[in-house]
């Protein structure tokens, strides 16, 4: 009989029921307090439909009032290169530009970044594809072992080889400081700043 | 207290376009937390310590932001980021110790969202309160921090009633010593109140560490002349030289005639709930010599009558030091 056709679709059907179920489950972790399509919003309280400037792009999004941006940028937004260390401003490694400046992307609410530049990790090469000259240093130095930590360190070398280009060492420490690498690879990471700042100038 | 990564529990964020806007919105609602910087405050959210349902965040008024000339002096909006002050021309050459506290504050990515306003108002570091612990200041009935037991290494050495927290400003010291006016809203008006009097011990309230009640705003901060361009001096001690609260710190200034001390305002963080004038060791330095002799006297002065707790007797000699450098460092840079 039909008996082939429905099983198959039976499969399919199932199989759609379990990837939705995992999707549900793994953004009801994350927005867990929520009841993220159903958010209750007193009148005259923030709109929750917004358009975000990243990297150039205009990108439509809805936000939670206490989202921060972080959340926003990698749960959201698929801009995974910002990481998420220690979720409380003292790590560094959410490290993003909003308007040329540094901040914590953990610990800023994406509403109070409405209408601003924000620049991650994923906003620093050229339309070809080309290295920004901080990420070219970055390379050639070999700068970081792990890792994890370089988007964010990468973000405050940028600010800095763009706000004041001829740094010197222990400038570019004090710019670097608001971040933590516990592989302990600071002298190489501020070889990558000081290599930086000399393509930066030369180009 | 457990790090919970994932999202901070709801509310609903209000973003008002001016000041009336946000203290109709403060009248409004009782809980209402008014957010600026956001760095003060999200930890308290994060750790589930506090749970207001309404956020005021004051971002979008603009008015509430900038440096401007007013008078003989300066207004700082309250909004201002903290790098805008470390790195302002004027400020720098007329109120260098307050660009230097600016700058001591944890770290750059803090400081370009952290706001002077904010940095002022704070809530005290005491991790037992932070931790959400119900304790005097939070409503309850014992201080977790003055126990036998107790980590007190930060606390206080003056001013404790039953709470020993301290003021972990570093800005506040520094506006202190300048005899700077914190400007206060509310729907009733506005007014100026001294720096030295907007900060309140345990014994006047120990649930507040300033004058604002909950429905006023600071708006600004008003530095008058009486100091601009005379010798000024800031020492930040913390164990680590990013992020770190001040385990110490020092404001002062001077005016001097040769090496004579003319007028001076010393101003310590760290060792009390408030930013602390050091109105008898200004007293004693009137009319001396800015040397070693009149350092070690006015340090030895600022100590008298600490009271250290368990762990926090280095708080003695580090201020005592701190006060004498201060001191000889006027004699260093004779005007």
């Amino acid at each position: 009989m039909d008996e082939p056709t429905t099983s198959v679709s039976r499969r399919n059907f199932i199989k759609g029921v379990i990837a939705g179920g995992a999707t549900a489950s793994a953004s009801g972790y994350l927005f867990r307090q929520n009841g993220v399509l159903a958010q209750r919003s007193a009148p005259g309280s923030v709109e929750r439909l917004v358009t975000l400037n990243v990297n150039g792009q205009n990108r439509p999004v809805d936000i939670a009032h206490e989202e921060t941006l972080a959340m926003t940028l990698r749960y959201k937004l698929g801009l995974t290169g910002t990481k998420l260390g220690c979720d409380r401003a003292e790590c560094g490694a959410c490290t993003v530009l909003v308007d040329g400046r540094t901040h914590y992307a953990c610990s800023i609410l994406t509403h109070m970044v409405r209408g601003r530049e924000i620049k991650t990790v994923e906003g620093l090469e050229g339309p070809n594809g080309e290295l920004h000259p901080v990420q070219q240093a970055v390379m050639d130095e070999a700068g970081f072992q792990c890792a994890f930590c370089a988007p964010g360190f990468i973000m405050s070398m940028v600010a800095l080889v763009e706000d004041k280009p001829g740094f010197t060492r222990d400038e570019a420490a004090h710019a670097l400081s608001g971040h933590i690498c516990r592989c302990g690879d600071y002298n190489k990471i501020l070889n990558s700043a000081m290599r930086a700042g000399e393509i930066a100038r030369s180009t | 207290m457990p790090v919970i990564n994932d999202m901070i529990p709801e509310f609903d964020l209000f973003q008002p376009a001016d000041v009336d806007g946000a203290l109709e919105l403060l009248a409004k609602h009782d809980d209402a937390w008014v957010l600026a910087g956001g760095l003060d405050t999200f930890d308290w959210f994060k750790d589930r310590a506090k749970r207001p349902d309404v956020v005021v965040d004051l971002g979008a008024i603009d008015q509430l932001r900038g440096i401007r000339e007013q008078g003989d002096g300066y207004e700082i909006g309250a909004l201002t980021p903290l790098s805008d002050i470390e790195n302002h021309e004027a400020i720098k050459a007329k109120f260098p110790m307050l660009a230097q506290a600016a700058q001591a504050v944890a770290t750059p990515q803090v400081r370009n969202q952290g706001t002077l306003g904010g940095n002022i108002v704070q809530d005290t570091r005491c991790w037992y309160y932070r931790g959400g612990w119900p304790c005097y200041r939070a409503g309850g009935n014992i201080c977790y921090a003055d126990t036998p037991t107790s980590m007190n290494r930060e606390h206080c050495i003056f001013g404790a009633s039953r709470c020993v927290a301290v003021s972990p400003s570093d800005s506040a010291p520094a506006l202190v010593a300048l005899d700077a006016m914190m400007v206060v809203r509310s729907r009733s008006g506005e007014r100026e109140v001294p720096a030295a009097d907007f900060f309140i011990g345990p014994s006047t309230d120990i649930t507040r560490m300033t004058v604002l009640n909950g429905r006023e705003l600071l708006v600004a901060i008003r530095i008058p002349s009486t100091f601009a361009g005379a010798h000024q001096y800031f020492e930040k001690v913390r164990d680590r030289n990013a992020w770190d609260f001040p385990l110490v710190n020092v404001a002062a200034a001077f005016k001097r005639n040769g090496a004579t001390i003319e007028d001076a305002r010393v101003a310590v963080g760290a060792v009390a709930p408030y930013p602390m004038r050091l109105e008898a060791v200004e007293a004693q330095l009137r009319g001396k010599n800015a040397d070693e002799a009149t350092g070690k006297s006015a340090g030895e002065l600022a100590i008298k009558g600490a009271k250290p707790l368990r762990h926090n007797g280095y708080k003695l000699p580090l201020m005592r030091n701190l006060v004498m450098r201060a001191v000889r460092d006027a004699q260093s840079a004779q005007a």
